[in-house]
């Protein structure tokens, strides 16, 4: 048996190692406000939004073989839903602004679904493409409704409140942080389960076989749709945590070059389960490095996107997995064996 | 022993090309049917209007009674047709157990479930086994089906045809590719399912050993149309067929 | 009517090597900054100016497509597609490191100062050169493509890949060539509207939408469709300003959207 057998009943399995660095890191993203600064905290919370993001647009690709380049439209409908309706409340509250937005979201993405799915591969992108940059246009030019180009302004970070029950004040950015981390794992933790139940399974179907997923006695239209719906949830969660937190809104967020970033994520990280993730990540501390040195960060973040693309196909993660683990698991086995 | 599909009148235009020439038949369940014919002959056509891949121009199909004409695929599965492809679609990156999965989870309806794990449902994990058992790959069950070798493919394709419990199942030239071995591990293997009674198949195929050891009843087309029909030998001493196979050794 | 010339050579590079450039309309925005830095800043003759400006935007394709996008071309479409976005972000900054981020004005060559009237307003006769010269371009890029070896090998290997090198066409070569040829129809395109339009960084994300939209409604791989396209979009767009110049973007991308959504292979293109 395994060296590391100690606790008693409790084998520390090397497989449980993963498991473990994600508690260390959900435990030190729970206790960061208590040591460092605003800025931190509105990194990371920016970081969890592009993760959103990341997953809506790998549940996509990576998951179902879709490419979209609109899912920046579901951020925009979000975080713009989210800012009418906390602007247009008496008392406003973050609950009322959430579900309210999310609920506005599934009906956008339900219709843009419906007629988007019955495309497939470059017309997706393209429609999707195009939808999105409707959407921006729109966005820029009702300037009575949503302020145009200049956008919305002093939009309130509403208080977490249940009347009568109790009210938190969203005010201090801590507090705000809080709810995005909780919201953000949530997230996260339901992804994991829906990749992995037999919906999550009917998705990698149609990446692989469209046209055999049907003979499983599976609609292929009908999943896509789910799957679109999902991913445009997700897109448009990251856009209602956007809005409180920056308490501005402008157009620029329905842009291709908004749709784009987590596309890169992708790449970056692999279009595996935390590909996206990681790539967030890596790609917001890149982002931030190149910024402080030029502000011509459009160069080299294209030259990192082009060797990106014509090199790691899988990705950091998808490369992972195919080499570095299954030698970790094959050096495994081997000392088993003996 | 009841009617289980019937076809009347099926015809099917590719722009002026007439594949399909208004063809009728009656298919009886538990009678094993070889249809077979020349390149170019309609099988694989008719195989797809029977199963929804392709709209007929005319004509009308029948499952069990019930008009399936404009019923789209994945109901015609639900309905109890299951269908293996010439050209190989398993799902490459997908394990065995996962090609397999799908279809299994369908037919117990739980395909849309999005919260519990795929492989927790108790049924279908042992649906999944049994099907997995008979074609003899629940061994590399964790492989990707990518990696399989050629021999494997075409029985995980059966067996993916398999899973969904179809009640009418068409073979499109399963023993394509094989090398002898193979060859006989199929035939026994249909032999068997179809023993069983629960399915019945209807196998389209150019290797004559097979079709003469397996077919109850032997189908010969030719441009679109039915050119003989009846039982095995006696549609070997057919003269049409004999010069249509000219050169083979029947 | 340089649309049509921009979205020629967009539908082009899609129809003959399967590339959907993005970055099309910044080759575009090359080709005017090339033939500006030749005509103003180095006073040469405006029409050398275009010359030298075509063959460098046709060594950027050069590079585009001989390093970066045959090695793609067996993977699925959309890395290509994320490859030129990529691009797109690399031209931009590279204009803006290379002519910095204002606004530079040419001067309209003297021999086409003067107006015309026509319909009773004046009209510059620079106009009607780009006009006539897109309509001189369609006729010869129509002849070369129908009547020259080369074109005839590139309209083959347009419509059935394998076909044209089983029969001996060196595929990867007419690639390369063809998308060259699809670069400098935008460089020519860009070139030639130097002396009408200010050269700004970013002007190719404006373009090519309206590039897009043209190939799009004409069919992705129709030269003939590009052209029809080019003069519906040029029409309602004229009349989207006169109407309601408020939504002249959004029309344009909702008369895509609904063309990708009914017939997404436009009027001429070929399977979806």
């Amino acid at each position: 048996m395994s060296k590391l057998q100690n606790f008693s009943g409790f084998t520390l399995k090397r497989e449980h190692i993963p498991f473990a660095l994600l508690i260390a890191l959900i435990i030190f993203l729970l206790v960061v406000p208590q040591f460092f600064g605003d800025y931190i905290l509105y990194m990371i919370m920016r970081i969890l939004m592009l993760c959103l993001l990341a997953l809506s647009v790998n549940l996509l690709l990576g998951y179902t073989g879709l490419l979209s380049f609109g899912q920046g439209m579901f951020y925009a409908i979000g975080a713009y839903a989210c800012a009418k309706i906390l602007m247009g409340m008496e008392s406003p509250s973050l609950f009322a602004g959430l579900f309210g937005a999310l609920a506005i979201v599934a009906v956008a993405s339900l219709i843009l679904g419906f007629l988007s799915i019955r495309h497939t591969a470059i017309y997706f992108a393209m429609i999707t493409l195009c939808f999105g940059m409707m959407l921006y246009a729109l966005l820029e030019k009702w300037e009575g409704f949503t302020g145009g180009d200049d956008g919305l302004m002093g939009i309130p970070r509403a208080p977490l409140e249940i009347p009568h029950l109790f009210s938190i004040n969203m005010a201090p950015l801590g507090n705000y942080y809080y709810f995005v981390l909780i919201l953000s794992l949530i997230a996260i933790f339901v992804f994991y389960r829906l990749v992995h139940s037999p919906l999550g399974l009917s998705f990698q179907g149609l990446r692989d076989s469209e046209q055999r997923v049907s003979f499983t006695g599976i609609s292929v239209m009908k999943t896509r749709l789910l799957c679109f719906v999902i991913a445009g949830l997700y897109a448009g969660l990251a856009g209602v945590l956007f809005t409180p937190m920056e308490q501005t809104l402008t157009p620029v967020v329905s842009h291709w070059s908004t749709s784009t970033e987590p596309i890169i994520a992708v790449l970056i990280g692999g279009m595996t389960f935390s590909g996206p993730l990681v790539g967030s990540v890596i790609y917001f501390i890149v982002k931030d490095v190149i910024f402080r040195y030029t502000i011509y960060w459009m160069l080299p973040l294209g030259i990192i996107i082009v060797i990106l693309v014509m090199t790691l196909r899988g990705g950091l993660m998808g490369t992972l997995q195919r080499g570095v683990l299954p030698w970790i698991r094959s050096r495994l086995s081997g000392k088993e064996e003996q | 022993m009841s009617e289980i599909l019937r076809a009347e009148g099926l015809t099917k235009y590719f722009g002026d090309f007439l594949a399909i020439d208004g063809v009728s038949l009656s298919f009886e369940s538990g009678v094993l049917t070889s249809i077979i014919g020349p390149n170019g002959a309609g099988k694989t056509t008719l195989i797809n209007l029977f199963t929804g891949s392709l709209r007929p121009s005319k004509g009308k199909a029948y499952f069990k009674g019930k008009d399936i004409t404009r019923l789209p695929t994945d109901k015609r599965i639900k309905e109890g047709i299951s269908r293996s492809f010439q050209i190989m679609t398993i799902f490459p990156k997908l394990t065995v157990k996962q090609n397999v999965q799908l279809p299994a989870l369908a037919l117990f309806g739980e395909n849309r479930g999005f919260w519990a794990k795929a492989d927790d449902h108790s049924s279908v994990a042992e649906w999944v086994e049994e099907v997995l058992k008979q074609v003899v790959l629940w061994e590399e069950r964790d492989v990707l089906a990518g990696e399989l070798s050629h021999g494997d493919m075409r029985l995980l394709e059966m067996g993916i045809a398999l899973a969904s419990k179809p009640e009418l199942c068409f073979l499109d030239e399963p023993s394509s590719g094989m090398n002898p071995g193979e060859r006989t591990k199929v035939l026994e293997l249909i032999k068997t399912l179809a023993s069983k009674g629960e399915t019945t198949f209807i196998i389209i195929e150019h290797d004559m050993d097979v079709v003469f050891s397996l077919s109850d009843r032997l189908i010969v087309m030719n441009k679109g149309a039915i050119l003989a029909d009846g039982e095995v030998g006696q549609v070997r001493e057919n003269k049409e067929v004999r010069e249509i196979y000219l050169g083979e050794e029947v | 009517m340089f649309l049509w010339l921009i979205a020629a050579g967009l539908t082009l590079a899609f129809g003959v090597c399967g590339v959907l450039n993005v970055a099309h309309g910044s080759l575009y925005m090359l080709g005017a900054y090339f033939c500006f830095t030749f005509y103003e800043s180095l006073g040469m003759n405006f029409w050398l100016g275009i010359v030298l400006a075509i063959l460098c935007v046709g060594g950027v394709g050069f590079i585009m497509e001989r390093f970066f996008f045959r090695r793609l071309y067996p993977e699925p479409l959309e890395f290509q597609l994320i490859l030129t976005f990529a691009f797109i972000y690399i031209l931009n900054n590279a204009v803006t490191l290379g002519w910095g981020t204002m606004l530079l004005v040419p001067r309209m060559p003297s021999y086409f100062m003067s107006t015309v009237a026509v319909l009773g307003r004046p009209f510059p006769i620079y106009n009607l050169f780009i006009i006539g010269i897109g309509f001189a371009v369609a006729v010869v890029v129509w002849f070369v493509l129908s009547r020259t070896w080369w074109g005839r090998q590139v309209t083959a290997s347009a419509s059935d890949r394998e076909m044209a090198s089983a029969l001996g066409i060196n595929i990867p070569t007419i690639f390369t060539t063809a998308f060259i040829f699809a670069a400098a129809l935008a460089a020519f395109g860009g070139a030639l509207t130097t002396p009408v339009r200010v050269c700004l960084p970013g002007t190719g994300e404006g373009i090519i939408v309206q590039a897009f939209v043209v190939t799009v409604i004409g069919g992705l791989g129709s030269l003939k469709g590009a052209l029809i396209g080019a003069i519906i979009v040029g029409v309602i767009s004229s009349l989207c300003t006169l109407i309601v110049p408020f939504f002249e973007l959004f029309s344009m991308y909702a008369i895509m959207a609904i063309v990708l959504l009914i017939r997404p292979q436009g009027i001429f293109g070929g399977a979806a």
